[in-house]
């Protein structure tokens, strides 16, 4: 008995170890994430106000503010979505539940996986050749809304995969077996059941496409823009223009870099202030895909 | 499973000796009014109790073993053929309790002939028995049906030994209550005979899962 | 004494996975209105058959068909690559081992049958989904929650419900796959119950491993071994006198 309680007091030593150990580094990580946030918060609250929002940006750095740069961020990240997700999710479920589990799919599968790799940048020259010059969409929000949409295209076409992986079997065998088609099936249950999956890949790309700044400027997004883009409702037929997507735009981590590459210390904290702005804006949207996700995981428990 | 085969094997080992127990009862029970023996008519009348108690045991045995191993097919048809069988036995155990009672009660007056039919009624009636439950182990078709066959033979002995002692009452009244008593001995052994053919009819049920019972051999 | 008509007619069979040849000259005769049984030891075939009934095979690659089930009156070989999947499995409905109702409400498990057919008119809903919910002995238990999930449902309770869900299309005939093998002795003889009275409205085969459960509900029933029927015959037969010594042999537990 003595033998047994002395090897249990020894496991319970290295336990114990172990979860200090596992703490410690969680603390470490947390800590580091905090202190971050912190010093930009110290540095650029003072800047944040209703005019810092609502400004064009300006030599003078009191003046400065970021409502190009917000505002090219959303209508990028628009395009991006409306160009992404339809297209990443329909590949994705043509994948899994159409196309026939051979080795040209393997590779397929392969190289999306490997394209989700691929250093941004590298999605800049081929926009740039692609969209900038060869469809001559020069550089306007349209070629910065497909690029960053090519860039989280593999990530979306693996969270619906993975998503839809995730129904087991018997759900389809289920539904098959009351005398569905395969699109009925998809329609009524492969895709409602995934969706939780779905939305949660989308908002993790669509959280990594708002921070890229390598291939927006590589596709030529301009660093000083006093001017918003063309408003999509005009006051004439057909009331609704296209035009705004053929404008030149900035986006925010582009105007945070410039401004942290000026000399002038209030230009430091206006570029704080902005990377508040846009770490709230990443928490907000990855906080909407965690709850999503639980929403969706309460409904549906396999 | 194993323990199944174990408690099947046992059964019928009980009803062999169950079996073994009438066999000696219907000879000792003549013997005993053969050659006057009243202790071994004494015996034979115990016995049955020994026979009327493993009538118990072994359907007590059955019973658990329906509800306890669900038998099927082969083992069913076994477990139904042995509670029928020990029933027909514990009758055949009564039936030579009985003779050994007439037996106590002749033996104390002179015969009224010598024994001739009735012992050889007693041959036909222990050699069914003996070859049925050799059928019954042996799952043996043929020997059942043979059995079956002789039943009517000693059909034909008891009507011979009533019609004679018929006429001998009518010539010497005074032998009246000996001659019934020996009337009930042949009936006594007769229907043993008959619960013999029981058993062997529950033999080709048991082999062919044909129930025989009330009809015509069409053999 | 009853009628019986044959339902279908399965006529040398034979079932390829790939090149492996898994159900070998198959020949039964299925009785209209009662419960035919498939019993036999583990891999000897019973499900693989069960599901040609349905073409469930059609859904996954390299599975072949030769010879044919001809479902009657109209004498339609329904494994013949002419007939749609689709309108077999609209006629033949299955109750699969482990219940798997949909993550909808009870409601919308009941009319998926009908939705698929296009019957959307929510009155005609209602109506089959009551039927049907009565048909599986379960609506007392959820005429109040309807509404809900299925998943609040209990095993033995998911399991009627996907029944009823397999009856609200009115199959000719109904699939019974192990159905029991995953409740609680309650719940199992709660759907035995069903299946015996359901008889009465749809033919159904069912498979078990559970020769007790083949004894109880079944009127015939098939023993299989490595893919071949070894011996079909009414039950009571089956499990009294069986011919072959392969069957009493399975059926008394010495093998299997």
């Amino acid at each position: 008995m003595e033998d047994i309680r002395r090897r249990i007091r020894y496991n319970k030593f290295w336990n114990y170890i172990f979860m200090i150990a596992g703490l410690t580094a969680t603390f470490v990580g947390l800590f580091l994430l905090a202190v971050l946030f912190i010093d930009l918060f110290i540095d650029g609250s003072e800047r944040l106000t209703y005019k810092f929002l609502t400004s064009f940006p300006s030599r003078f750095p009191a003046e400065a503010g970021i409502l190009s740069a917000w505002v090219g961020s959303f209508l990028l990240l628009f395009v991006t979505a409306l160009s992404a997700i339809p297209l990443g999710v329909a590949a994705g479920i043509y994948l899994e539940e159409y196309a026939q589990k051979n080795w040209l799919t393997n590779i397929i599968e392969i190289n999306i996986a490997n394209l989700a790799g691929v250093p941004s940048i590298v999605y800049g020259l081929l926009a740039l050749g692609l969209f900038v010059y060869f469809f001559e969409f020069g550089e306007s929000i349209l070629t910065g809304g497909l690029t960053l949409a090519l860039l989280i295209l593999p990530m979306v076409i693996m969270a619906t995969r993975e998503a839809i992986r995730a129904i087991p079997n018997s759900m389809r065998e289920a539904s098959y077996a009351l005398g569905a088609t395969k699109w009925q099936t998809v329609h009524w249950h492969i895709f409602p059941y995934s969706l939780g999956g779905i939305l949660t890949g989308i908002i993790i790309g669509l959280s990594r496409a708002i921070g890229e700044t390598a291939p927006i400027i590589t596709v030529g997004a301009l660093t000083f823009i006093a001017f918003l883009p063309t408003p999509p409702i005009t006051s004439e037929f057909p009331f609704i223009s296209f035009k705004w997507l053929m404008d030149p735009f900035t986006v925010m981590p582009i105007q945070m870099f410039n401004w942290v590459s000026r000399p002038q210390v209030e230009f430091q904290i206006n570029a704080a202030a902005a990377g508040i702005i846009l770490m709230i804006m990443t928490l907000i949207m990855n906080g909407i895909a965690i709850h999503i996700r639980y929403k969706f995981r309460k409904k549906i428990k396999w | 499973m194993a323990i199944f085969d174990d408690e099947l094997i046992k059964l019928k080992e009980k009803i062999l000796e169950m079996g073994a127990l009438v066999e000696n009862s219907i000879k000792d029970s003549i013997k005993s009014l053969i050659e006057k023996d009243n202790e071994l008519a004494k015996e034979v009348i115990q016995r049955d109790h020994i026979v009327n108690a493993f009538d118990v045991e072994i359907d007590e045995e059955c019973i658990r073993l329906i509800a306890q191993r669900q038998p099927k097919a082969g083992d069913l048809r076994f477990i139904v053929t042995a509670m029928k069988i020990i029933n027909d036995m514990e009758r055949m155990g009564d039936l030579a309790a009985n003779i050994a009672e007439r037996a106590l009660e002749l033996n104390k007056e002179p015969n009224i002939k010598p024994y001739i039919d009735i012992p050889r009624m007693r041959d036909i009636a222990h050699g069914m028995t003996r070859d049925a439950l050799d059928a019954f182990v042996n799952k043996d078709k043929r020997l059942a049906m043979d059995v079956i066959m002789r039943d009517d033979e000693i059909d034909d002995l008891k009507h011979a030994v009533i019609s004679e002692l018929l006429y001998l009452m009518l010539e010497d009244p005074n032998i009246i209550c000996r001659a019934m008593r020996i009337t009930f001995i042949a009936q006594y052994l007769e229907r043993f005979a008959d619960h013999a053919t029981n058993i062997a009819e529950m033999v080709i049920y048991l082999v062919e899962g044909k129930i025989i019972r009330h009809t015509t051999m069409p053999e | 004494m009853v009628n019986e008509n044959k339902k279908a007619e399965v006529k040398n069979l034979n079932f390829y996975y790939g090149s492996n040849l898994t159900l070998k000259n198959v020949n039964l005769s299925i009785i209209e209105k009662k419960v035919t049984a498939l019993i036999g030891p583990s891999g000897c075939g019973k499900t693989t058959f069960l599901r040609c009934f349905n073409r469930m095979h059609d859904l996954y690659p390299h599975n072949r068909y030769e010879g044919e089930i001809i479902l009657l009156p109209e004498n339609v070989n329904i494994i013949s690559s002419a007939i749609d999947p689709i309108e077999v499995r609209m006629r033949i409905s299955m109750v699969f081992q482990k219940p798997n109702p949909f993550p909808k409400t009870i409601f919308e498990n009941v009319a998926y049958g009908m939705r698929v057919r296009g019957i959307n008119n929510k009155s005609i809903l209602y109506e089959t989904v009551e039927k049907s919910l009565r048909s599986a002995a379960l609506w007392d238990e959820v005429k109040d929650r309807i509404d809900k999930p299925a998943f609040d449902l209990s095993g033995g309770q998911q399991q009627r419900l996907c029944i009823a869900r397999a009856l609200a299309t009115t199959p000719e005939i109904l699939l019974f796959d192990e159905p029991t093998s995953a409740l609680d002795p309650i719940a199992t003889s709660k759907i035995e119950e069903l299946i015996v009275e359901l008889k009465n409205e749809v033919t159904i085969i069912i498979v078990t491993h559970n020769m007790q459960q083949a004894a109880r509900v079944s009127e015939h029933t098939a023993f299989m071994y490595i893919g071949e029927i070894i011996e079909y015959g009414k039950t009571d037969r089956i499990f009294t006198t069986p011919s072959e010594k392969l069957t009493e042999d399975y059926i008394t537990g010495r093998f299997g």
